[in-house]
């Protein structure tokens, strides 16, 4: 029964979807090539919500640290992008990753308000904070106050040449910015870290009496958040090309939505704001006419999923055909097998 | 006098964050539900009351004989019936359920009531005002306002520390498996809190519409300005909330008197304040 | 003796895990039953079965007549089955006269009252207004048992009334035990100390490893014969 242990987190399907990712990765890559401008809109405002909806399901899902104030840091994106463009005189791209840092930075101070309220009521204080934010960003005169601003059009012809050309950057951008926000999610999972966040989240008393670090992780991906979702938000902005307080920390775009997409996927799960995304965007294509009604069957289909599949779209998938395509489990696997028995593996 | 005025002002529409204060209090003390469709259901109260007072010509005041009890019942069925499914040791599905009721009712509200802003006629009592020296008085209004919330927060601090209600409320917030040894339905008593909370949300709602203009969208503010005064006030503390609810309106008086858009500011910041310097409240719950 | 309760095969489950196999007992109207056991028996999942803490089939419990198997620990209160929880549970917001209270709040017409339970344990009537949780934890057992008693039970369960206590304030609590017993109510005793449980009961079983192992008649059972159901060797 000797043997050495080799620890892998991949399986058979996993591969599978790991080569079809990167298929459709370079599908999508090369979407200018093929795709219409208003498919290149819709598919950079999908993948900005991707971002959003990792960062939420990093927070939310894996970590315990429900947040309804994450357009927080959607506002201090998007406000930092045109900041740094406008008077910094940064190009967007550079601005948009300083924008990102700076969303990491704010959200060290802010957690270590935020961690004080335990449970639910860390839900509501990140909402203040957003509230903080927005009414902020409402006294800075020189980006138009309440009403907000434009990004100048030096700005905008300075980021490539022509509409064309300007319009594949921010796509790719955005392609790009999921790529990150997914891969910082997993990397960050399936790290000693990520061990740790399952151990915190199954048992948090059970975890601080194991010498995990239960704060710390916690603070690193409360800042990990920040930085994807301000990155993501001087996406959402630099798309828009205007900006306001109310736009730039509207908790029905930047938190309500992305909740609705983390519930349908499945939250706690990679694949699972992926899933619900798309099934978001499928939704709003097809009744979006229907104003207010249409938000009151997205409550109503958060709560029904909430009470009867509270593991989502994904977690169904999962549970019904044993479907993991990233598993975050660690396997160990006996590197020799011997010939009584086939390889065991455990989950750790 | 400008200041004290101000001030006075504040204090007074402290009794109104009271309110909202009191029923999330309430619940999160029996059952540890964060309830983020409470703002909202303030607003839905505020719309009944319209509805009430149009239909029957009732004043504001008295159509609390019909909403109170009707937002009980709707409290009462909605925690047997949704609510209750949510509880348990995962923080999600009450946060997110509860979530899902926000956004239904402020769209339903929207559906039904147009976006416009809409206003509760009180009569001659809006206009009223008791003079204290030449240069200040205060409203009729505000006063009744404030005078109600400290009867609230009397009466169910009775209600939790002098009845069978208020024991079997405790008791089950300390420890709903061992309540039903007793004979109690941890069940029933949490649809029991809720029809409080929302008998109590309904009287906010019906001050909140008198008071100044309401509309479907304003629920959010309202839910954050009773969390800030419970917090502030201290987690468990009745008495502690009325403090709190004060302690917000002042702060937001004395931001709006330096400058207009500083008011909602100030009182987030009081909070903030708080929250860095003494996160426990100022009145915490004294544990035995 | 007519019986007010009889189990008959039951088996009960913590999630996957199956801590009660094939248990059958009965309990007589106005009888003193013993239940030993060493721990993990599976002692106090049967007195939460009983009591309706546990899920379990309709049939495997009747009490009075009446099947009562997976009924919520409230109802089973009305109907006269109270159960002094292993480890004592007082409310820790409540004062003891408050906790004494809420045990009568729901449960039936009797002869225990709160003049009575102070009777009982008269140290209770001096601490009426404290804290549950500023008392000793024999009183604390005291208001625990005085709360079961409250709701004029006709089968009352205590689990492991001893734990944790120091042999006289267990001497004292069983002295009591026949004041409680006398006006024909049917008790259920759950014990680690044998020679406590035997000197209190008329009959004993003995649980080991979720099975019953013996039953016998407390008297004249043979220290061997409970050892060997006790330990199993």
């Amino acid at each position: 029964m000797s043997g050495a242990f080799t620890v892998t987190h991949g399986t058979r399907v996993s591969r599978i979807v790991a080569l079809a990712s990167f298929a459709a990765l370079a599908a999508l890559a090369c979407a200018p090539l093929w795709a219409q401008a208003s498919s290149l809109n819709l598919l950079t405002q999908i993948f900005a919500y991707v971002a959003l909806a990792t960062m939420w399901n990093l927070l939310a899902g894996f970590s315990g640290l429900v947040s309804v104030g994450q357009q927080a840091y959607v506002g201090v994106g998007g406000y930092a992008l045109f900041a740094l463009t406008i008077f910094g005189g940064l190009h967007p791209l550079v601005a948009l990753v300083v924008a990102g840092v700076i969303g990491g930075l704010i959200a060290i101070p802010v957690a270590g308000l935020l961690f004080r309220l335990r449970g639910a009521y860390f839900a509501i204080g990140s909402w203040v904070v957003a509230e903080v934010f927005r009414l902020l960003a409402s006294q800075i005169t020189t980006l138009g106050g309440g009403s907000g601003t434009s990004l100048p059009a030096r700005i905008v012809t300075s980021m490539a040449d022509g509409r064309q050309a300007r319009e594949f950057m921010i796509y790719w951008t955005g392609l790009a910015l999921v790529v990150v926000v997914l891969g910082l999610t997993i990397l960050l999972l399936r790290s000693r870290w990520g061990l740790a966040l399952r151990s915190i989240h199954q048992n948090e008393l059970a975890a601080r009496s194991n010498g995990v670090e239960v704060t710390r992780i916690k603070l690193l991906v409360y800042v990990v958040a920040g930085f994807g979702t301000a990155m993501a938000g001087a996406l959402i902005f630099l798309q828009k090309l205007r900006i306001s307080p109310d736009a730039a920390f509207s908790v029905n775009d930047w938190t309500a939505f992305v909740i609705f997409m983390a519930v349908i996927g499945g939250i706690g799960r990679i694949e699972g704001p992926i899933m619900g995304a798309i099934i978001f965007f499928v939704l709003r294509q097809a009744l979006s006419d229907l104003g207010s009604v249409y938000l009151m069957m997205l409550g109503l289909v958060a709560i029904v999923i909430m009470l009867r599949a509270p593991r989502g779209v994904a977690g169904w998938i999962a549970d019904r055909f044993g479907f993991e395509p990233v598993p975050l489990e660690r396997r160990l696997t006996r590197s020799k097998p011997s010939n009584e028995s086939k390889p065991e593996s455990a989950h750790v | 006098m400008d200041w004290l005025n101000s001030i006075l002002q504040g204090v007074l529409v402290g009794g109104l964050y009271t309110m909202f204060a009191a029923g999330l209090s309430l619940i999160f003390g029996v059952m540890r539900l964060v309830n983020i469709a409470h703002g909202d259901l303030v607003v839905m109260a505020a719309y009944l009351a319209l509805v009430v007072t149009q239909a029957l010509g009732m004043s504001p005041l008295a159509s609390l004989l019909v909403i109170a009890p009707l937002m009980a019942v709707i409290g009462y069925g909605l925690q047997r019936w949704l609510l209750n499914r949510t509880l348990g040791d995962d923080l999600l599905p009450p946060l997110l359920v509860t979530f899902g009721l926000s956004v239904i009712i402020q769209n339903g509200l929207l559906e039904v009531f147009s976006p416009d802003s809409r206003k509760l006629q009180a009569g001659a009592i809006e206009t009223a005002t008791i003079p204290l020296t030449p240069d200040l008085s205060i409203g009729v209004l505000p006063l009744v306002q404030f005078l109600v919330a400290v009867a609230m927060i009397g009466s169910l601090q009775a209600l939790f520390y002098r009845t069978a209600w208020g024991r079997a409320f405790r008791a089950t917030s300390d420890d709903q498996s061992t309540v039903q040894l007793v004979g109690v339905d941890n069940r029933h008593v949490f649809g029991l809190a809720m029809g409080l909370s929302l008998a109590v949300v309904s009287v906010a709602g019906v001050f909140l519409a008198v008071r100044a203009n309401f509309d479907p969208s304003m629920g959010p503010a309202r839910l954050i300005f009773g969390f800030e005064a419970v917090i502030i006030g201290g987690l468990g503390n009745l008495w502690g909330t009325l403090a709190g609810g004060v302690v917000l309106g002042v702060a937001q008086a004395i931001g709006a008197k330096i400058d207009p858009g500083w008011q909602l500011l100030a009182g987030h910041l009081a909070f903030l304040i708080v929250l860095a310097v003494r996160p426990e409240g100022f009145f915490p719950k004294v544990q035995a | 003796m007519r019986d007010l309760l009889s189990i008959s095969r039951l088996d009960a489950f913590y999630g996957d895990f199956q801590a009660l196999f094939d248990v059958s007992l009965r309990v007589g109207e106005g009888e003193v039953v013993a239940i030993v056991g060493s721990n993990g028996a599976g002692k106090s999942t049967l007195l939460k079965s009983i009591a309706g803490q546990i899920a379990t089939r309709r049939d495997a419990i009747t009490f009075d007549s009446e099947p009562i198997g997976g009924e919520r620990a409230n109802l089973l209160l009305k109907r006269g089955i109270s159960l002094v929880p292993e480890g004592r549970r007082l409310f820790p917001s409540l004062s003891v006269e408050e906790n004494l209270l809420i045990g009568a709040e729901h449960g039936r017409k009797g002869p225990w009252t709160l003049a009575r339970v102070y009777d009982l344990f008269p140290v209770l009537a001096e601490r009426r207004n404290q804290r549950s949780t500023s008392l000793s934890g024999g009183q604390q057992q005291m208001v625990a048992i005085g709360r079961a008693l409250m709701s004029n039970p006709r089968l009352l369960l205590c689990d492991e009334i001893s734990l944790g206590l120091a042999p006289i304030i267990v001497r004292e609590i069983y002295a009591r035990l026949p004041q409680i017993t006398g006006d024909g109510m049917s008790l259920v005793i759950v014990e680690q100390d044998i020679v406590q449980a035997l000197a209190a009961s008329a009959r004993v079983y003995c649980l080991q490893e979720g099975r019953i192992t013996l039953e016998g008649d407390s008297q004249s059972v043979s220290r061997e014969t409970l050892a060997a159901a006790y330990f199993g060797v």
